[in-house]
């Protein structure tokens, strides 16, 4: 099987062919730690500033704000834990949603074992939070509200500038883990109240092992991790000159190509969705329909698992994720598709496809035929699928 | 992740069905944890398995075991068919990854049920078989949401 169809990218993305060229430089001849005082360390100093403000451009943040991580989870714990320790004098409440990611998550749930308390928020069956829901949350104590731009799993983007405005308000600090969002749809940190924003390098078409936190200015936060004076005394540890340099040659390429890429992903996604409601019957599209990532498609079809689902696919060389319990090592499905109200089996049932800009419609043809054979098949092995047919015909 | 049986036994399951006025049907695991088995058993006056047909909502392990399982028992006598375990099943796939090893006890367990049904309708007592306890209960789910 030569063919390949990788619908995964939310997950991780394929490396640009011109980041991987503007990163090669510096693991060779221009590997120099930027501390360092001679030539060829001091001048990747400059080499960082210029990426660093590709970055805070593209945020219409300061350059100054823009502080470089390991990644996404990493920035979403040190937003949390880090806030969490410098505003303790002023309360001890954070509010968060039930379909954060699991950085976000385990995060809250270590701080509630350090004596802090958190609200996760319920979502409607779209996965969006409610506004009124989260004003009532509020107490004098809550220090810190952290929402997610938009959902890694069913793809629903949130409310962002009015849980901004909100936060802003009450006089509390707002974080937003982007990790999906940025370079998907525009993100104006001042315009949507922004205080901290995390995101991940590998999911813009960048390299692996970096990240970066916004901080903007006047936020009290901490050092997480301790050792020298890189990135303004915030985050020790020389700096990851080839993963910044790919970053921002990864900003730089998705912001140049931001428009024309999402407005291609957006029609393949519409009609991915329409072709699979019209042709495979029992089954329930996923999150937002249209407040939703332009390249993310999620299915559950009923009387399956997804696991079934994927090694099927896989085999005919495409490559897709489920929020089944068989994928998460758990026996419990994704909290996402339960917190959006699935039922248990319907949950282990989904399918999660996301496109890049690389996906033709000729790709998606190929995938929804395969599919519908998929679907019909496992179906055809289903005891749910057996008990759910004898009924409807004693019903008729 | 799956050893090349598993895979064979996925792509190309066994005994995928159902057998009209079985002798003995049983059903285990709940749809809450993503595993269901259903296993059918045809057994004739010797108590002979002659036919065992399965259907299975659940991973490519679940599927696997399954029929692998129906496969192990096809043509034993009902005494043969209680000594299946779930070593065997994976044995007989060349093992399992760790966190799919239930789904080998979850074949075990449906044929445990069949035979535990097929016993109760011909009022006989099977030596070495006890009442299942993975059973599930018919519409526990709400079924129809959409």
């Amino acid at each position: 099987m030569n063919k390949l169809i990788y619908l995964d990218n939310a997950a991780t993305t394929k490396t640009a062919p011109e980041v991987v060229e503007a990163m090669l430089p510096y693991y060779t001849e221009q590997f120099g730690n930027p501390s360092s005082i001679y030539g060829i360390g001091a001048a990747n100093k400059d080499v960082i500033t210029e990426h660093r403000e590709i970055i805070a451009n593209a945020l219409g943040a300061k350059t100054s704000e823009i502080y470089f991580t390991a990644g996404g989870s990493e920035s979403d714990n040190w937003a949390l834990k880090a806030t969490a320790e410098a505003y303790q004098s002023k309360g001890n409440h954070i509010i968060t949603s039930k379909i954060e990611h699991h950085a976000i998550l385990h995060s809250c749930q270590y701080l509630e074992s350090r004596g802090f308390e958190v609200t996760y928020l319920d979502v409607d069956e779209n996965g969006v939070v409610d506004l009124e829901e989260l004003k009532a949350a509020i107490r004098p104590t809550t220090i810190l509200i952290s929402i997610m731009f938009a959902n890694n799993e069913i793809g629903t983007i949130q409310p962002i500038r009015e849980i901004g405005e909100i936060a802003h308000e009450h006089g509390i600090l707002f974080h937003t883990d982007a990790v999906q969002a940025f370079a998907q749809v525009p993100i104006n940190v001042e315009e949507y109240h922004i205080d901290m924003l995390s995101s991940s390098g590998h999911k813009l078409n960048g390299p692996k092992g970096i990240g970066f936190l916004y901080i903007r200015t006047g936020v009290k936060i901490r050092s997480f991790v301790h050792g020298g004076a890189q990135e303004r005394k915030r985050r020790a540890g020389t700096e990851n000159v080839p993963g910044i340099v790919g970053y921002g040659t990864a900003v730089a390429r998705a912001m140049r190509t931001m428009e024309e890429r999402t407005a291609k992903e957006k029609e393949l996604r519409d009609y991915m969705i329409e072709r699979i409601e019209n042709e495979i019957p029992y089954c329930r599209l996923n999150g937002h329909r249209t407040k939703r990532l332009p390249n993310n498609v999620n299915f559950s079809f009923r009387f399956i698992e997804g696991e079934s689902m994927l090694i099927n696919l896989d085999l005919n060389g495409i490559c897709a994720s489920s929020g089944s319990a068989c994928t998460s090592g758990s026996l419990d499905p994704s909290h996402v598709l339960l917190a959006i109200g699935l039922p248990h089996e319907i949950a282990h049932g989904s399918l999660r496809m996301t496109l890049s800009e690389e996906i033709t419609k000729e790709d998606i043809d190929y995938v929804i035929d395969h599919l519908k054979d998929i679907v019909a098949l496992i179906r055809s092995m289903s005891p749910l699928y057996e008990d759910f047919l004898k009924k409807n015909n004693k019903g008729e | 992740m799956y050893t090349e049986k598993v895979m064979d036994h996925f792509q190309h399951p066994r005994n995928v069905g159902e057998i009209e006025n079985a002798s003995g049907v049983g059903t285990v695991g709940n749809a809450k944890c993503g595993d269901i088995m259903r296993i059918y058993l045809d057994i004739d006056d010797n108590q002979i398995i002659r036919d065992c047909k399965f259907k299975t909502f659940g991973c490519g392990a679940a599927i696997a075991t399954s029929s692998m399982a129906t496969e192990l028992v096809k043509g034993k006598n009902i005494r043969e068919a209680l000594e299946v375990t779930n070593k065997a099943v994976m044995e007989a796939l060349d093992g399992l990854p760790p966190v799919k090893v239930h789904c080998s006890l979850l074949a075990e367990e449906a044929i445990h049920a069949a035979l535990w049904d097929y016993a109760e309708k011909h009022d006989i007592k099977i030596e070495g078989l006890t009442k299942p306890k993975n059973d599930i209960s018919e519409g526990e789910e709400d079924e129809d949401e959409y």
